[in-house]
């Protein structure tokens, strides 16, 4: 498990570069604002690679961020995994109130540690004594291996309407494009598009209330 | 379930995604609300007699006052439903009316003998007041937390407490269209209370009712 590195694509010695050096550091943090920024921007105007390359990105900070963060809490990957879930998850289907003209690092830092404190409410721990941290904590983190987390997409799958489920498990589990989905279910491509968002802001809607098999 | 494969779900869903309309929508439910907030007036006190001829100078300070609040709390919330974005920074305005108004109050006790503080104070109906003015709040609180729904607030109680001040100050300007007490030292009280009170009722719901 690696943690606390800058940017998880660098080879290793870069990385230490960075740990060395102080200014080089606030440039790499600089640096990966502006390009989780641009990546953001693109998948905001439709460009999938850079949505599905953002997430990626953001999923292993968010696994070090909270993996670090619930150590103090006793709690395991797990549960980090399913911190990781849920902010990937708010990320993209509250995409829409990000406003491009503000910096990108400050707001998925405001909804990672909303769902930590929503989580740790919700799992009755007291966070009186979370420490004050900042953006910059976030986006240090890069923690690469993922673990499954206790959500289990088969079972959410099952809870959907059966259309949508099959949409959604032709395109985004064996991953066929709109068009050879709408030709195999039988559906428009807009009926498609729009029953895999539905069934996504279905899945969300699970997630939230903490559906567990 | 593997975060791998939940990415790949999240990413096959992309299209152009436009900002959501949040300007647009806080300022509809503020009007839809000061409006609905004079309806319940109307529809159960009624607008004071003779609304016309009282002194155009209270009902106005009332208004303003009240109104201000409205207005800067309003642009608290719109910070608040956008996630990383300090709502701090505009918070302190909200002290500005409360201020100037306590402050006005004390003036004209000052300027008043003592016996007539009491009248001044209490005015002839401080209990009416602080039972309308949460009640006029009600339905634009609902509106408020039904808008602040459609972004993504992360600071639960404080966005609730402002939103309960919001439509409290949008309840207290309708009830002003009643309201017969003309003195600054009431409104210091009474209203600034009756707000306050609207502002805690909304903290303490914030967190259930704007959970995402």
């Amino acid at each position: 498990m690696q943690s606390a590195s800058h940017g998880f694509d660098r080879p290793l010695d870069e990385q230490w570069d960075v740990h060395e050096n102080g200014r080089a550091s606030a440039m790499t943090d600089q640096s990966s604002e502006h390009e989780l920024r641009s990546l953001m921007c693109a998948g905001l105007d439709g460009d999938a690679d850079a949505h599905h390359r953002l997430l990626v990105d953001l999923s292993h900070r968010l696994r070090g961020y909270f993996r670090s963060r619930l150590l103090q809490f006793h709690r395991g990957p797990t549960e980090a995994e399913d911190l990781v879930q849920e902010v990937l998850l708010a990320v993209h289907t509250r995409r829409d109130t990000y406003d491009r003209s503000q910096p990108f690092t400050p707001w998925v830092y405001a909804i990672a540690r909303y769902k930590l404190l929503d989580y740790l409410r919700r799992t009755k721990v007291s966070f009186r004594d979370i420490p004050a941290d900042d953006a910059e904590h976030l986006i240090a983190q890069n923690d690469v291996d993922g673990v499954e987390s206790a959500y289990d997409l088969d079972y959410l799958l099952a809870t959907l309407q059966p259309k949508a489920r099959r949409a959604i498990r032709y395109m985004k589990l064996q991953g066929l494009s709109v068009r050879e989905t709408a030709a195999k279910t039988g559906m428009s491509e807009s009926a498609v598009k729009v029953s895999v968002h539905r069934a996504l802001k279905a899945l969300s809607a699970l997630v939230k209330k903490g559906n567990k098999p | 379930m593997n975060t791998a494969r939940l990415i790949e779900a999240l990413s096959a869903d992309v299209g152009p995604v436009r900002r959501a309309p949040l300007a647009k929508i806080l300022s509809w439910v503020m009007v839809l609300g000061a409006v609905i907030a004079v309806c319940v007036m109307l529809a159960t006190v009624g607008p004071r007699p003779g609304l016309a001829e009282a002194p155009v100078h209270f009902l106005a300070l009332k208004l303003f006052f009240t109104m201000s609040l409205a207005i800067i709390g309003a642009v608290v919330l719109f910070s608040a439903m956008h996630p990383g974005r300090d709502l701090r920074r505009w918070s302190p305005y909200l002290l500005l009316p409360i201020v100037l108004v306590g402050a006005g109050g004390a003036v004209a006790l000052a300027l008043t003998p003592l016996a007539a503080w009491g009248t001044m104070m209490l005015g002839t109906h401080w209990a009416m007041c602080v039972v309308c003015i949460p009640l006029f709040a009600t339905l634009p609180f609902a509106l408020l937390i039904w808008a602040l729904r459609k972004g993504a607030p992360t600071e639960l109680w404080r966005t609730g407490a402002i939103a309960g001040l919001v439509s409290g100050s949008l309840g207290a300007a309708a009830y002003s269209l009643h309201c017969p007490d003309d003195s600054l030292p009431f409104v210091a009280i009474w209203y600034a209370g009756s707000i306050l009170l609207c502002a805690l009722i909304g903290k303490s719901l914030g967190p259930r009712l704007l959970r995402w």
